[in-house]
């Protein structure tokens, strides 16, 4: 554990990507292959199966520590992470030892068939064996989201430079549902590949937000204009009679949507789209709201399939017969895409996502007004000849999102962070009026600078009302305009309405309280969307 | 019977002796435990503190009417009784005590209980309730030895210097910069420091305080012939335009908040030095059970959590409404 210690204090101890890659490289230089396979699944979001719940490791953390377990709970939110709570609150190690990072990692997976007792002891005798540092990282192989400052990108890049292969070779290699189990660093890295397994996916392409004004981009006749749809953004695979579905941040969603399922019947293998996922009835997409109960399910009751059926709407075509297509132009694989689509029949779980006609920037700006009408967010714009590229890159892709809806709103509640905002108060509930009485709306969390939450921070210390655990009952004295993409019912909140996406704008210092908006101002923008 | 000291609107107050402790508004006595600004304002009509506190009251206060006690000697104030105790956090902080009738109450201001080599002594003093503070007041703090943390800037300011970088580090201008000071290594190079570190600097020398030697990095300072040292600067200092001078330098803070990764990775600085000069949780448990105070009052931080846990663990404990927070005790502020 020591190496991959060292490894992760480097890493965190700069704060320069230069510096973070070169240790990366470093390490994967000079690492053991099984520690080094175990590095790469880590920091791609691989975990090894939990053998301990989160549960056990409070217990006997505080335990082990000789704290009640409620002090361990409370310093949790403080700390903002878990594994490392409890790294920090044990007393220090005993011993020492230099069994290398797969050694702790093999002795995780073999708990799954220990009982509880030896479980416990297993875990008590790591961590009288590792530094704080060591035991943070042993904490994170069990509770996962191993999120330590360097991104899958500076990962690959760093491996790319390790290796000697293509990086966007071996981003493509990396993606999909392999393991350390199933494959060796020597396999998944170095050696020649005969073979890719069917279910792997291609790295996304995502867009940039357009800050600019659309004329900036030039002829218009060089873009592709689609709808922004708000659902899930996914990849359908068919390959070898069978499909697999996989979500932007590569986890496989195949039997969430059991509705995809007959893209076979219709579409050959050797396919693969791009597209996204929304629900769907009567010809027209229903709002995200009736989406999201399915997002959470490994699998869906009868119910949910009949209230939100799914389809994907396709909106690019990575892969034909077989072949990779990503290199070629746009337009051609929307026309391929197009002649693909219009083989199929109308009750097929896909369906084409259209490409929206115009001439000028103008008719695509009266478009686009339109969008929340077509239950879209926005409009993608896409140039005709860019290929199909892996990850974020500026230039091609563009999201020209609606402007977001905005409200006036009362601060009624406040709690501190987590994580890099422990200590700030940083998640605050938001009021508008309902006659004389503020009835609590929405949660916003961004959206302010440093300073200003730095600012709201000590307010809040000093104008306390009443606690509730960690939450902060405020005075209400300060009116934040509120920002959000959408607007719908809820009967689970007291005010009737849900928002997506909200968060704070702008701290109006130049509105006092009586000046937010009313419930009925939200009311009406609800009818109106 | 009414409390020896009480929590007023304007700070805590002691009846007997119509005086405040640290008071957050003006009044008419106030009895100072040490010169940070949460707990020494100005405005009072008279000030008492240790005699080494001050020049530094003066330093940071202007023209005040100050009036001093060596730690240790007792002072009548009305019917109350004060002596000052060394507190450790500072050269010349102080905890109070304070005795009316048979009553003994202490309050500690801001403490540690390791010794660092450069301020007296964090002493014990018996009392039957004790005034504490508790910024650290949580499990997961528990501070490394001294030598160790030395040995790690020392190590960071080595390889800057190595390479003819400077290495920049933020610490608070009263006390910890020049506890971090008293730590250096002064083979490796040169120090620098930031006007408002320097100043203060020169009031503790004044007073016999041993500190090595400094630069005060003015307009005119030749920072060429001093690539590879060590730039001390209070932390609002380090990204401001103050620091650019210093071009691609590698920085780093010294707070016991350097503890939490989150907070860490908040201030962007390459490096977080866990260098508290308030005391961690063993600390805090170990100065109340050597006070012998049955009722603890918790000021600054984590003060519900904290009295919670002593009074499960059998004193009777709660926390205590004050306006103290500052240097430290709040991590995100810009001092
Ligand atoms: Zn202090
Ligand atoms: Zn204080």
């Amino acid at each position: 554990m020591k190496t991959f210690a060292a490894l992760y204090t480097a890493i965190d101890q700069t704060t320069k990507t230069s510096a973070k890659v070169a240790a990366m490289r470093e390490y994967f230089r000079t690492a053991p292959d099984a520690d080094k396979i175990w590095t790469i699944a880590l920091f791609s979001g691989r975990r090894p199966k939990r053998a301990v719940t989160t549960t056990q490791l409070r217990d006997w953390a505080a335990e082990a520590a000789g704290v009640p377990l409620w002090l361990l709970e409370e310093s949790y939110p403080i700390v903002g992470d878990l594994a490392e709570t409890i790294a920090l609150v044990l007393p220090p190690p005993a011993r020492t030892t230099d069994r290398p990072l797969h050694h702790w990692i093999e002795a995780l997976r073999a708990l799954h068939v220990a009982s509880v007792e030896d479980r416990r002891l297993a875990i008590l005798s790591a961590w009288d064996q590792l530094s704080v540092t060591e035991r943070f990282l042993f904490n994170k192989l069990i509770t996962g989201g191993f999120r330590i400052g360097i991104s899958r990108k500076l990962m690959t890049r760093a491996l790319a430079q390790a290796s000697g292969q293509d990086e966007s070779v071996l981003a493509h290699r990396l993606m999909g549902d392999w393991s350390p189990d199933s494959i060796g660093y020597s396999a998944l890295v170095e050696a020649e590949e005969t073979a890719a397994p069917d279910s792997r996916p291609y790295p996304f392409y995502l867009a940039y937000q357009l800050e600019a004004e659309p004329e900036a981009l030039g002829d218009p006749a060089d873009w592709q204009a689609e709808w922004k749809w708000d659902g899930i953004r996914a990849q359908l695979i068919l390959r070898g009679g069978t499909h697999f579905v996989w979500s932007r941040g590569e986890e496989l969603m195949t039997d969430r949507f059991p509705e995809l399922a007959r893209a076979t019947d219709f579409i050959p293998p050797g396919t693969v789209l791009d597209g996204e996922i929304v629900a769907w009835k009567d010809g027209v997409p229903l709002p995200f709201a009736r989406l999201q109960p399915r997002i959470g399910r490994k699998t869906v009751p009868k119910a949910l399939l009949r209230d939100a059926p799914v389809i994907l709407l396709a909106y690019d075509l990575l892969e034909q017969d077989g072949t990779d297509l990503r290199d070629s132009p746009l337009a051609e694989r929307r026309a391929r895409l197009d002649a693909l689509m219009r083989s199929l029949p109308p009750d097929a779980p896909v369906r084409p996502s259209p490409a929206i006609p115009f001439g000028d920037w103008p008719t695509l700006a009266a478009t686009r007004a339109e969008a929340r009408a077509e239950m879209a967010e926005g409009v993608m714009l896409k140039r005709r000849a860019s290929p199909y590229l892996a990850g974020r890159k500026k230039g091609d892709w563009w999201k020209w999102k609606l402007d977001p809806m905005t409200v006036d709103a009362v601060l009624i509640y406040a709690q501190q962070g987590h994580g890099r905002r422990a200590n700030l108060f940083t998640d605050f509930t938001f009021a508008v009026w309902n006659g004389n009485d503020l009835v609590p709306f929405t949660k916003a969390y961004s959206g302010l600078t440093d300073e200003e939450f730095r600012q709201i921070t000590a307010w809040v210390r000093r104008n306390t009302v009443q606690r509730f655990g960690p939450v902060r009952q405020v005075t209400p004295e300060h009116v934040f305009e509120i920002a959000f993409e959408g607007i719908q019912p809820s009967p689970r909140h007291k005010s009737g309405i849900a928002l997506r996406f909200p968060r704070m704008v702008r701290w109006r210092h130049d509105k006092p309280i009586q000046e937010a908006n009313t419930l009925d101002d939200l009311k009406k923008l609800l009818d109106a969307h | 019977m009414t409390p020896v000291l009480r929590a007023t609107d304007r700070g805590l107050y002691c009846a007997a002796g119509d005086f405040f402790i640290d008071p957050w508004r003006p009044v008419d006595r106030a009895l100072i435990t040490h010169g940070h600004s949460d707990h020494a304002r100005s405005g009072h009509g008279r000030y008492l503190c240790t005699r080494a506190a001050a020049p530094v009251l003066r330093h940071r206060l202007g023209d005040i009417r100050v009036e001093t006690l060596p730690y240790g000697e007792e002072r009548r104030i009305g019917d109350a009784t004060v002596s000052f105790h060394p507190a450790g956090h500072l050269p010349g902080s102080a905890q109070i005590r304070v005795a009316v009738g048979g009553e003994v109450w202490v309050a500690s201001g801001d403490y540690k209980t390791t010794p660092d080599g450069l301020c007296e002594p964090f002493e014990p003093v018996r009392c039957h309730s004790f005034i504490t503070e508790c910024t650290f007041g949580l499990p997961v703090f528990k501070w490394a030895p001294q030598p160790e943390v030395a040995a790690q800037i020392n190590a960071w300011w080595a390889q800057a210097a190595g390479q003819g970088r400077f290495a920049l580090l933020g610490a608070y201008s009263l006390g910890k910069a020049q506890r971090v000071l008293s730590l250096l290594d002064p083979g490796i190079g040169p120090v620098l420091t930031h006007g408002a570190v320097e100043a203060t600097n020169a009031v503790l020398r004044a007073q016999g305080l041993p500190l090595p030697e400094t630069t005060h990095v003015t307009p005119d300072t030749d920072l060429k012939a001093r690539a590879g040292a060590l730039v001390i600067a209070p932390p609002s200092a380090l990204g401001s335009s103050w620091a650019r001078r210093f071009g691609p330098a590698t920085t780093a803070f010294a707070s016991g908040w350097m503890a939490l990764r989150g907070i860490r990775r908040r201030r962007a600085g390459d490096r977080g030095f866990v260098l508290s000069d308030h005391a961690d949780w063993p600390g805090l448990l170990d100065a109340i059970r050597a006070t012998g105070a049955e009722t603890v009052y918790a000021t600054h931080g984590y003060t519900e959590i904290f009295a919670r846990y002593l009074n499960s663990a059998g004193w009777n404990a709660q926390p205590l409404l004050t306006e103290y927070g500052g240097e430290e005790t709040e991590p995100e502020s810009p001092a």
